[in-house]
This record gives structure tokens, C-alpha cells and sequence, in this order.
């Protein structure tokens, strides 16, 4: 009935060492397995970028005909929008993943698999970018029949501007994950509050140089303040901004890298005091 | 790599604290290769710290232990890919079906010959016929043979367990043991499991580690512990242990080495 245990053994050992993308592969494939047969699912990812850029797009047509700075690059708002639903869902995309081991008291069992935490990480990521474009790309190809607006025509610019987005997104769904894993569940709210919080300092719907004056070096801190700065220069001057870009690039960098080490942090301490075992509702 | 006939388990001078409670308090203990091993103890013993500091889910306060020749503190992830762990305390994703949480374990374990190894289990442990069923669906001792399934997935050569036939009715509870010894005898793999059945451990195990509020007290084969106290049944032994008290002469702490 069995086979010796030795049989597996050795190439259990040797798949062990180091990193592992087939390990990160079955990380996402546990998520993937429920989000690919559960439409309810995948429309409730789409359903709120839409209804955003639905909003934002009637706002548009009452603003151009009564507002100067708007009628000058029709697609500002709606282009805002859409790109904070891509910081929006990067970083529920994340801390989903994460709460969902939780909920499914699942993580005991991958911590003792010999899946590491760098892999997790990864997986997580690779999901949120899923979900992130799962979320946005209905809302984005809607609003051109809709507002004649077509958000891929900033051109290679977008992909900079998602990509910052996107791993400022990952970097709070890790600050989220590791504060949940400390806290638990209690703290859950977190996944979804959290965001907002830089949500009036990233400048989405105006220039930075609208806020009091004492606040700005405060938005200059995030990246995503870069990011909707750029934005505005491609539409309004159909300039890129290339030291937008570096801002945003450095701070993305260094807060990753924090977040990453502080997510690892937080599974050392769940680690040290038990935590990991006594997770679920 | 662990050398032949070596212990699979070596546990030295194991604290575990949490703050000012003391938790483990310097047990030492080793494991033999190929015998099921029972951790024995009341509720707040130290069964469960034990199991999880073995598997890495816990870092301990002080001393070392050593699974398959590697220390859990630094290079655990070795050993993890030879051993495996099965509690109804920790569940699988409900929502995926059965065969799909073997899959995503299978691959977490870097399983060859995956979908052969899945039909294998299957077939061993009875689950073929929900395979395809959400496991959040299933009866509670159809969960356990899928917990057992993945706790199989990859051969382990040390199996850990924690309250294996806890909630179950006692026929589903006697087919998980005698497929248990049937496993280990077949397989040659280690098994250390943390039970509150005393009947279960009479029949499985070779060696008894009896704990109480942290420390080693006692050690023997079941027979050896029953003759030891005097008594006529590992229960009852276990209520003398629990109780404080104790008929034979041998010093339990000697014995725990």
C-alpha cells in the first residue's frame, strides 16, 4: 500500500533548499483554484472600479462644461480614478490573500510545509497584480464607449505609473498582513481603511500645491504623489516626467524593502509567542 | 543528512516560556527511528508547545532540537520537507476540494509523480469517492483521512500528530490507528503523536513521554509504565501522573532520558 518513506524523502530535502517558484505556484494555484470557478467572485472584483469610473465620468461631463481645468485633458479624472483603483486593489489584492489563509486557519499548515515567507510573499504579490487587473481593466475599456476616454492612450507612461502604484499597494498589504498576523483578525478592518489614509495626500483628483503648504513636504513622501503628478503633466502638458518617475521609484523601493522586513519581523514574533498556531475566528 | 539508525527526534534541555508563564521547562528527550511515540499529558502539559516547537512553528526560549539531523532554530527548512503534521486543530482551505488541497500540497512539497501519488492515498485512505467534494463539506472523519492524506503527501520520514482520532466515533477512530500502524510498519516512518487516549496509545505506541505542567516526568513503554505504578491500565497511570501520585520506585526524571 505504502512505499517506503525514504522514496520521497530525498527529493523532499533537496526541494527544500532555496527559493522555489514551483512552491510559489502552489501558493497562488490554492487562490486561483477559488477565483477562476466562482464568478460572483470575479464580478465583485470588477463591480467597484466600475461603478467608480461610472461616477467619476458623469462628474467629468458636469465638469467640462463648467470647469476650465477639467475641459483642458477631458480623461484627468477618470484616469485618476482608475489608477487609484490600481493602488486600491494592489493593496487588497495582498492582504485578501493573506486574510483568507486566516480565515481558513491555514496557516499552521503552510508554516509547516517547507514553504518560506519570501515565497509567500511572492505569491501574494503575483495574486494581487491578478486580482488588481481583474479589478481595473473592465472600468478602463468601458470608459472609452462610454466617455469617449481612453486611458491606454497615456502610452507607455501608464506602465510606470502601475507599476509604482502597484508596489505601493503590495508595500501597505504587507504592513497590513504583518499587523493582522500580530493582532488578529480584530485588525482586519485595516485591509480595507488603511489605504485611504494617503488617499487625500496623493493628490488623485489635484495638484499637490492644493494642499496647505505645511503638508505638501508630507505628500512628497509618498510615491503615489509622484505618480498622480506625472499623470497630470502627461495629459495637461504631454510631458513625462522623468524625475516624477525617480521620485517615485526611490521611495517605492525603500518602503518595500521596510515592508518586507517588517512582515518578516512580525513572523518571527508570531513565531516567538505561539501565533501562528492560534489564528482562525 | 540524518546517518542511519540515528534518532530522528533529539530534544535538549527545551524551555519554553511566554512571558512569566513557563511552558516547557527543560525537558530532553530522543525519538527512535521507526517507532510511534506518544507525548502523554493533561491539558496545559506541554503536548502541543512540544509538537509545535518541533515543527518550527515556535522558536523555543532555550535549548536545541534537532528533527532528521537538523536544528529547527536555523535550518528547518530541510527538515521540513521530510516530515509532516496532521491536527484537527488546523484545518485545510474548506472552500478548495479535496483532491485540489493535495494538489497545492503536494506541490508545496515538491512531490513527484504527483497525480499517482494523489490516486495512491486515495485509494489507501478511502477518500476517492469525495475527491472532488469541498473539503468544508465533509463529515468529521472524512476530514481527518484528508488531513491524514496530506499529512502523507510527501512520504514523511517523521509523521506528527496531534490528538489524531480527536471527535471521532469509535469505529472511524479504530480504522485511522490500525491504518496509522499499518503505515509505520509498512513504511519504516517515525511517529511522535500528542493523544488524550489512552486506549490509543496502549495499542500504537512503542514509548510513552509523560508530561505534566511542563516537565518530563516519566517514560516507558506502556507495559513497562502500567507495571511501574502498579496499575492495570495507562489511564490509570495517567491519573496517577496527573494526580501527583506515584507507587513505583524508579525516578521518572532518570527515566525520561
Amino acid at each position: 500500500m505504502t512505499r517506503p518513506p525514504g522514496h520521497g524523502a530525498a527529493e523532499g530535502a533537496a526541494h527544500a533548499i532555496g527559493f522555489s517558484w514551483q512552491r510559489v505556484s502552489a501558493l497562488m494555484l490554492r487562490h486561483l483554484y477559488i477565483l477562476m470557478r466562482s464568478w460572483p467572485r470575479v464580478l465583485d472584483l470588477a463591480y467597484w472600479p466600475t461603478v467608480q469610473m461610472l461616477l467619476w465620468g458623469f462628474i467629468t461631463v458636469f465638469f467640462q462644461q463648467h470647469s476650465s481645468w477639467v475641459a483642458e485633458a477631458a480623461g484627468v479624472l477618470i484616469s485618476a480614478v482608475l489608477l487609484w483603483d490600481v493602488l486600491f486593489r494592489a493593496n487588497l489584492g495582498l492582504s485578501l490573500s493573506f486574510l483568507e489563509e486566516m480565515w481558513a486557519r491555514n496557516l499552521g499548515q503552510l508554516f509547516v510545509s517547507p514553504m518560506r515567507p519570501s515565497e509567500l510573499v511572492a505569491a501574494m504579490s503575483l495574486l494581487s497584480l491578478i486580482r488588481t487587473l481583474i479589478s481595473v481593466s473592465p472600468a478602463a475599456v468601458l470608459a472609452l464607449p462610454l466617455f469617449d476616454v481612453w486611458v491606454f492612450s497615456l502610452g507607455p507612461p501608464l506602465a510606470a505609473f502601475f507599476a509604482n502604484l502597484l508596489v505601493l499597494g503590495w508595500t501597505v498589504g504587507l504592513v497590513v498582513s504583518a499587523l493582522v498576523l500580530r493582532l488578529g483578525l480584530g485588525a482586519e478592518n485595516l485591509a480595507w481603511v488603511l489605504i485611504f489614509a494617503i488617499a487625500p495626500l496623493s493628490g488623485i483628483y489635484y495638484p499637490i500645491e492644493t494642499l496647505p503648504a505645511w503638508l505638501q513636504p508630507v505628500s512628497w513622501a509618498l510615491p503615489s504623489a509622484y505618480v498622480f503628478e506625472g499623470m497630470r503633466a502627461v495629459l495637461f502638458d504631454d510631458t513625462f516626467r522623468w524625475d516624477l518617475l525617480a521620485g517615485a521609484l526611490a521611495l517605492n523601493a525603500v518602503y518595500f524593502a521596510a515592508a518586507v522586513a517588517f512582515f518578516l519581523r512580525m513572523i518571527h514574533v508570531a513565531r516567538e509567542r505561539g501565533l501562528l498556531l492560534q489564528q482562525g475566528e | 543528512m540524518l546517518p542511519v539508525g540515528a534518532p530522528p527526534v533529539v530534544v535538549d534541555s527545551l524551555v519554553k516560556r511566554f512571558g512569566p508563564v513557563t511552558a516547557i521547562d527543560g525537558i530532553s528527550f530522543t525519538v527512535q527511528a521507526g517507532t510511534t511515540t506518544a507525548l502523554l499529558g493533561g491539558n496545559g502539559a506541554g503536548k502541543t508547545t512540544t509538537l509545535a516547537i518541533l515543527l518550527g512553528l515556535l522558536l523555543p526560549t532555550a535549548g536545541t532540537v534537532q528533527v532528521l539531523g537538523f536544528d529547527m532554530v536555523r535550518d528547518r527548512y530541510r527538515a521540513l520537507g521530510l516530515m509532516n503534521f496532521s491536527s484537527p486543530y488546523v484545518d485545510l482551505p474548506r472552500r478548495l476540494s479535496v483532491e485540489e488541497n493535495l494538489v497545492v500540497y503536494g506541490r508545496l512539497y515538491g512531490v513527484g509523480g504527483l497525480k499517482g501519488r494523489i490516486r495512491a492515498l486515495a485509494e489507501d485512505l478511502e477518500i476517492d469517492a469525495f475527491l472532488k467534494r469541498p473539503t468544508g463539506s465533509l463529515s468529521a472523519g472524512q476530514r481527518t483521512r484528508v488531513a491524514l492524506a496530506k499529512a502523507l503527501i510527501n512520504r514523511p520520514r517523521l509523521l506528527l500528530l496531534d490528538e489524531p482520532t480527536a471527535s471521532l466515533d469509535p469505529d472511524t477512530a479504530d480504522w485511522i490507528r490500525s491504518y496509522l500502524d499499518r503505515y509505520r510498519r509498512d513504511s519504516g516512518a517515525t511517529i511522535l503523536l500528542a493523544s488524550h487516549n489512552m486506549a490509543e496509545v496502549e495499542r500504537l505506541c512503542d514509548d510513552v513521554l509523560m508530561l505534566r505542567t511542563g516537565a518530563l516526568v516519566d517514560r516507558g513503554t506502556p507495559q513497562a509504565l502500567i507495571a511501574r505504578y502498579g496499575r492495570r491500565t495507562l489511564e490509570e497511570v495517567f491519573l496517577d501522573i496527573a494526580r501527583q501520585r506515584r507507587r513505583g520506585t524508579t525516578a521518572g526524571g532518570a527515566a525520561a532520558q
